[in-house]
């Protein structure tokens, strides 16, 4: 277990405003800042993406962590590797106006996913389904509910939790929790 | 979107409880002894952290109680598996020692702007406590309708502050299990048509903020977009019954 964090059997929320409830005939997942342009999904097209099931322990900031939680999701791999790109960091964006930063080496390399499954389940609403993002490895809010995309940059910029002073990276094992930590 | 309000690293500092004060069968409130408090935003919480003899430390969040200016406050309830929140709400005495690192958060808080909306469950009053005694003490006439659910009376929390609210402020509250002889508020688990009676008209470009545990939280921001509420003009805390934010 990271330090200072305490396991939960619940599935606690962390929103800072009202779930979104998102039309899968609109929903589109999208790609911005490729140098071949920006590449969209939409629902259908992105569940026709080969997916993955994985199983993982999540880490709220909040010090809730929740172990051995099962995921389905698409590989950002899978997604990025559709696209031509040179890019340092990426911000993930969402319905609802939420944005987080995370530098590419964190969402590369089989460390992060587009997670619409969770239990067997359809991910619900208020854990950000239809889809989030899922970075295990680092504080769940990282993980960005209710995606819709990823921009890739050359230069980080902070996210909504980020500018509220949160941690710019958020590892839970060094205990990143607020700016400075 | 601008705020950054934690500046610099949090460090911990250590606090004295100076007061402790019984608000229902569960909840305490604690005035805290603290040096060079960089003060603080209405709705911001800090984190509390108890050191047991033998190294052992477990942390927690909590909202703060009291405006800027006041003597640091903050309100606990003991929740059955909690293990701060039962030595906070429960043995802990005037002059006993803990850690505390903060404020934090710079969304959930509130600079002023107005009308407001408060809706509370349970334990989620504590962070607008702050916000009315900041109202009161910076002599702000921004209108508020506050609506505070419980399941019975002797869960209410600020009983005789919200009892009589300063002019401009309306405080109407629920309760959701069991009513007093007498009672005249709703007796009803909040809905879209408590709502739709208590919330600003849209037209007021109010702001909303809503705090309690996750399904009512859920429920009522649900039901403030549904009565034409922005989700920006929305700011929620949900807390799971684990004592996190």
């Amino acid at each position: 277990m990271p330090p200072g964090q305490y396991v939960t059997e619940d599935f606690p929320v962390l929103s800072a405003g009202p779930t979104p409830r998102a039309n899968l005939t609109d929903w589109t997942f999208t790609i911005e800042g490729a140098s071949s342009g920006p590449r969209r999904w939409t629902w259908e097209e992105f569940r026709a993406l080969p997916a993955e099931t994985l199983t993982a322990d999540i880490h709220c900031v909040t010090r809730w962590s929740k172990l051995d939680t099962r995921w389905q999701g698409v590989s950002v791999d899978t997604l990025l590797d559709q696209v031509e790109f040179e890019a340092a960091y990426v911000l993930a964006f969402c319905d609802g106006g939420y944005t987080t930063n995370l530098p590419l080496e964190a969402v590369t390399g089989g460390k992060a996913w587009v997670a619409f499954g969770y239990e067997g389940a359809p991910l619900a609403p208020e854990h950000g389904g239809p889809a989030r993002l899922l970075v295990p490895d680092l504080y769940l809010w990282k993980s960005a509910k209710w995606v819709r995309g990823l921009e890739l940059r050359d230069t980080d910029t902070p996210g909504f939790w980020e500018m509220y002073g949160y941690h710019n990276y958020g590892d839970p094992w060094r205990e990143q929790r607020y700016a400075g930590d | 979107m601008a705020g950054t309000a934690v500046r610099g690293r949090l460090t911990w500092r250590p606090v004295t409880a100076a007061q402790v004060f019984t608000e229902t069968p569960r909840v305490r409130t604690i005035i805290l002894d603290v040096r060079d408090w960089s003060g603080h935003l209405p709705g911001q919480h800090v984190d509390v952290r108890l050191t047991a003899a033998d190294g052992y430390q477990a942390e927690r969040a909590y909202s703060i109680a009291s405006a800027p200016g006041e003597p640091l406050a903050l309100s606990v309830e003991r929740l059955d598996d909690g293990e701060v929140s039962a030595y906070l709400a429960g043995e802990l005495r005037p002059g006993d020692q803990f850690e505390i690192r903060g404020p934090i958060g710079g969304y959930f808080v509130w600079r002023g702007e107005g009308p407001v909306l408060l809706v509370a469950g349970g334990s989620g009053v504590v962070p607008f406590r702050a916000m009315l005694r900041e109202r009161l003490r910076s002599r702000l006439d921004v209108p508020v309708r506050m609506l505070y659910s419980s399941r019975n009376w002797d869960e209410v929390i600020y009983r005789s502050e919200l009892a009589a609210p300063e002019p401009g402020v309306q405080v109407a509250q629920t309760l959701t299990r069991s009513q007093p002889a007498g009672w005249t508020g709703y007796a009803r688990r909040v809905d879209a048509a408590m709502l739709a009676d208590i919330a600003w008209p849209v037209s007021r470009d109010p702001l909303a903020f809503v705090c309690g545990p996750t399904p009512f939280v859920e429920k009522v921001a649900g039901a403030l977009t549904g009565l034409g509420y922005p989700p920006r003009r929305v700011r929620t805390e949900r807390f799971g019954g684990m004592g996190g934010g």
